[in-house]
């Protein structure tokens, strides 16, 4: 079995799983019909991004696991999504200013896939690709607004983004199967997107009028699995609650 | 033993299967049949998906199957392409106009829509950059104050 591959497609995937249900959580609770729309469609492309991703983790690893058996039966040390991911909601600001962190690093990852030397993995990016910029153009403008809105928006968008900027570091982290991948031209290594993302960043939160932290510090353990917050464990439990209490139930 | 329909018989079938979520349009409109093929006395049909999370996307094969087996053909090989990724500029000609008969306004590469597809005015809004299914969004017309959709280009 291609490990590397297999990881690295796990990495893709549980960050799309995880982002996905997230949103999904959003479901008839948005502040207007319109952003509950939104928030809803975004959740269902992520989740459409997992079933591929996940779905390739499971033909290279050629154990007849399917993306259904990788999403619902595995446990919380198993996921190597970034703990970007799995961070709670919060409020509607946190949740858009969350999903601008990641979408704007997936815009860049993608953009890099496409040129992946595994034609499966090509494939996948080229399609994610373009719902991906669809959701930057959403979440960039929105945190532009709010950020650049009124007094409250302001002081609720900084403190999200103080919150979750410790999370970003780890978008960008190395380890050998980061080299591994890098080395085969699966992916490109993390790191090397960082000065884009950091270039967008800066002039996307100096649009929004919002100060970005000094400190780059960050928190890390997601990624390859030793350190998950207590989040993903009871978010994993609220998805996975029916496949473990009925195991290959069908609809 | 029956002949084998031709492939141009079997896009004329399949040009009149409707759109699940938009029945105004077929799946041929849509773009989203990339091949058809005999392969023996199998017949391979290529689909690409429009999005990666459309919950139609199973409800589409399978009237798609449906519709083969009406014609008489029992061997059908259904494939999955994600590449090159489907794109609104296969919307055929005809799918267009459909859509906006049917009050959905095209796609167009200015990513908005031309005209209010009820009036035709030109003076429109945007509500939301997301509607009612993966491939729609949500705009209004500022003369007729109607709500209307418009299909995103991708
Ligand atoms: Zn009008």
């Amino acid at each position: 079995m291609d490990q590397a591959l297999f990881e690295f497609c796990l990495r893709m995937g549980d960050n799309t799983l995880v982002l996905g249900h997230r949103v999904s959580e959003w479901c008839g609770h948005a502040p207007v019909l319109e952003e509950d729309i939104a928030l809803a469609n975004t959740a269902l492309d992520l989740i459409g991004q997992t079933q591929l991703w996940l779905g390739l983790a499971g033909e290279v690893e050629g154990a007849g696991r399917d993306a259904d058996a990788l999403a619902f039966r595995r446990d919380a040390w198993d996921f190597r999504s970034v703990l970007l991911v799995e961070q709670p909601n919060g409020d509607f600001g946190q949740t858009i200013l969350r999903q601008y962190l990641f979408d704007q690093y997936q815009a860049l990852m993608l953009a890099e896939l496409v040129a992946s030397s595994d034609a499966r993995v090509s494939a996948i990016a080229q399609k994610a690709a373009k719902e991906v910029a669809y959701h930057l153009d959403r979440s960039r403008d929105t945190v532009v607004g709010l950020g650049d809105g009124t007094d409250e928006s302001h002081t609720r968008m900084q403190a999200a983004l103080d919150r979750l900027y410790p999370f970003v570091g780890e978008l960008f982290g190395e380890d050998d199967l980061d080299r591994e991948v890098a080395a085969r031209g699966i992916a490109p290594l993390p790191a090397s997107l960082r000065a884009a993302y950091d270039a967008a960043l800066a002039a996307t939160m100096d649009e929004a009028t919002l100060a970005l932290p000094d400190s780059r510090w960050s928190q890390s353990g997601g990624r390859d699995g030793t350190r998950h917050s207590e989040h993903l464990g009871h978010l994993l439990t609220e998805m996975q609650w029916l496949q473990r209490a009925y195991p290959d139930a069908r609809w | 033993m029956v002949a084998q329909p031709s492939t141009d018989e079997i896009w004329a079938v399949l040009a009149r299967v409707p759109d699940p979520e938009i029945p105004a349009i077929s799946l041929t409109d849509l773009g989203i049949i990339r091949d058809i093929a005999w392969e023996g006395e199998t017949l391979a049909v290529t689909v690409t998906p429009t999005y990666s999370g459309c919950p139609a996307t199973s409800l589409i094969n399978f009237e798609i199957e449906t519709a083969l087996r009406e014609a008489g053909i029992e061997r059908i090989d259904l494939r999955r392409q994600l590449a090159p990724p489907w794109t609104t500029d296969w919307l055929s000609q005809e799918g267009r106009a459909k859509l906006e008969a049917y009050g959905i306004a095209p796609p167009t590469a200015a990513r908005g829509p031309e005209k209010c597809p009820r009036c035709g005015s030109t003076h429109v809004e945007r509500i939301s950059q997301f509607g009612s299914t993966p491939c729609k969004a949500q705009w209004r017309c500022k003369e007729c104050r109607e709500p209307f959709d418009y299909f995103k280009c991708i």
